[in-house]
């Protein structure tokens, strides 16, 4: 037993290493204040300077956080709904089917994704003059789409572990479907709405494949700028971009986790 | 005839007490209940179910300069009166016949299927210790699975691309410790290909794995070392097979979206790393050939439409329990 404990403990060190090897080498090397991104030659701050100035880089950021911004606000709106319809609402005709169409999109390939969504939008426009050309709207509506699945799937099992005995009593104490849901059943799922709401953030900032298609002429998000950049080989401002992205993120998930971790905790005392 | 109109009457107050009937279903039709489930399924409807049936259309039109740029199917000559219909199954016949489809195909899913088999073989040992591990430790050691699996994906392979350049981080280290002579080519190969998808999608192995293993009964193991069996036996007959439904879930949620990647081959592959996502990129961005991504599209759908009823349905069964 000892042995396969160690062979456990070597491998799983190696695979956090390998997780995070790559991460740390980005930050470290963000700091070079060599124009060769492999040669070390002190620390520097100056790749972030230069970054701040360049408005191609600024102007996309802020586009992306626009479009992150909305979408996880509407993704979250829909998510619940759907997620409360899979968890609380029993069968109904369609169930399967819907299920089906909130498993999905987590698991198709983006290039489907967003060409069958591009072809959507050309096809509408064909038709119906909606919606007029493409770009900041079609892509809030295609990152919507698939973030509110991933939001879905959280509140689902948010609720699914959730003890119905709450409801239940608010509703025989004659609470309103509408009132027990805002009074009741929102405050009990908060932590799975703000950590749904984060993720689709983060989704939405990150997506470069599907806004590619979706989007029009200028409307270019920080994805699509790093992707062309990064093309070329490795920059350093890109780097110090990549190190201000992945800490934002990883601060927002850390900060998620630990409210899902708190609230749970809270539940188990209220239940004790 | 009076008998006839009594009928007639009868059948009249019949009609009328159904339409009365039903209109007294419908108020009880719940309008709230009904509002929550049809606005996300109209939703996804709309955006993720109608598209598929767009491009499975111009899959079947033919590739025009023009705005949008593919013929119409259906056409109606008001002059003449003519409604035409013309479906082209041209792209569905060069997508078999040109060499370059059906190896991007096979490329993509022998790619992708062998990366699934080394994710799960690199997660499991760690989904595996974190299931086993003390619950306060446990979720420390989810948190660090998580996070990078949020952090950027694109960054994140951005970063592989520094690690093994010509001049990158493990070359230096190789060289500096005295092991090779001259660095290594592994940018732009499929083995940069194969440790950008192993590293983009082992969260996604560990977690289903992790789920598996952290319900498994620990006294199995303790009845089995008492009865006799070496590690390696209980392994293979009580651990393994438990796993099981994690270990398929990990596989398809790793797999599914690895064969139509896109990102990884085109930052990390060579220009000889053919996978089908790229082709399908290149079609619709250079070639500006929709119609034919649409076909590209279509046969990847169905290719992949078993492996994911399958994750749909786990999903299902897993409502059910």
């Amino acid at each position: 037993m000892k042995k396969t404990s160690k062979f456990l403990t070597t491998s799983s060190i190696l695979g956090f290493v390998f997780l995070y090897a790559p991460i740390i080498s980005l930050i470290v090397y963000s700091f070079n204040s060599s124009k060769l991104v492999t040669i070390w030659g002190g620390w520097s701050i100056k790749w972030y300077g230069t970054l701040f100035q360049n408005e191609q880089i600024i102007d996309a950021a802020l586009l992306s956080f626009k479009i992150a911004f909305i979408t996880s606000c509407l993704a979250v709106i829909l998510g619940t709904m759907a997620g409360f319809v899979l968890a609380r609402m029993g069968r109904f005709k369609g169930k399967m089917i819907l299920s089906g169409w909130i498993s999905a999109p987590l698991v198709m390939p983006e290039v489907i994704t967003g060409l069958s969504l591009l072809l959507l939008f050309v096809a509408l426009e064909n038709t119906f003059g909606w919606p007029a050309g493409r770009g900041t709207n079609t892509i809030i509506i295609a990152h919507t789409t698939f973030c509110l699945a991933y939001v879905a799937v959280i509140v689902q099992s948010r609720l699914s572990m959730l003890d119905e005995t709450l409801e239940e009593a608010a509703m025989d104490l004659g609470a309103k479907p509408s009132s027990l849901f805002f009074l009741v059943t929102m405050p009990l799922i908060a932590p799975a709405l703000i950590s749904g709401w984060l993720l689709s953030f983060t989704l939405s900032l990150d997506d470069l494949v599907i806004a590619s298609f979706v989007s029009g002429p200028g409307s270019s998000t920080l994805p699509m700028v790093i992707y062309s950049k990064v093309r070329m080989g490795v920059t350093p401002e890109i780097n110090a971009l990549a190190t201000l992205m992945i800490l934002i993120v990883a601060v927002g998930v850390i900060a998620a986790m630990l409210i899902m971790k708190r609230q749970n905790r809270l539940n188990k005392e209220l239940k004790e | 005839m009076s008998s006839q109109t009594l009928s007639l009457a009868e059948s009249i107050t019949d009609a009328t007490g159904r339409v009365l009937a039903k209109y007294n279903f419908m108020q009880k039709v719940n309008w709230g209940r009904l509002g929550v489930i049809s606005v996300p399924s109209i939703w996804l409807f709309v955006f993720f179910f109608l598209p598929f049936l767009v491009v499975f259309k111009i899959s079947f039109a033919e590739s025009e300069i023009a705005i949008p740029p593919y013929s119409d199917i259906l056409n109606w000559d008001a002059e003449d009166a003519y409604l035409s219909f013309k479906l082209s199954f041209a792209n569905y016949i060069f997508l078999f016949e040109d060499a370059l489809y059906l190896d991007a195909y096979w490329s993509s899913v022998k790619i992708a299927g062998v990366a699934t088999v080394i994710t799960l073989i690199v997660g499991f040992p760690m989904a595996y210790l974190i299931a086993r591990s003390e619950p306060s430790k446990r979720s420390l050691l989810l948190m660090l699975v998580v996070v990078p699996f949020w952090t950027s994906f694109l960054l994140r392979i951005y970063a592989w691309m520094g690690f093994l350049n010509k001049n990158g981080l493990i070359n230096q280290a190789l060289m500096g410790l005295g092991i090779i002579d001259e660095p290594l080519i592994m940018m732009q190969t499929d083995f940069a290909v194969y440790i950008g998808i192993v590293y983009a999608y082992l969260p996604l192995m560990i977690l289903p794995l992790y789920t598996a293993l952290e319900k498994m009964d620990i006294t199995l193991l303790e009845a089995a070392s008492d009865l006799g069996a070496t590690p390696t036996q209980s392994f293979i007959r009580i651990t393994l097979p438990l796993a099981v439904p994690g270990i398929i879930a990990g596989c398809m949620l790793v797999f599914i979206p690895a064969v139509g990647e896109f990102v990884i081959p085109s930052l990390l592959g060579g220009s000889d790393t053919l996978m089908i996502g790229r082709v399908l990129w290149d079609e619709f961005f250079q070639n500006r050939d929709w119609p034919m991504a649409a076909a590209v599209a279509t046969v990847m759908l169905v290719m992949l439409l078993l492996p994911i009823m399958l994750i749909s349905n786990g999903q299902d069964k897993k409502e059910e329990a």
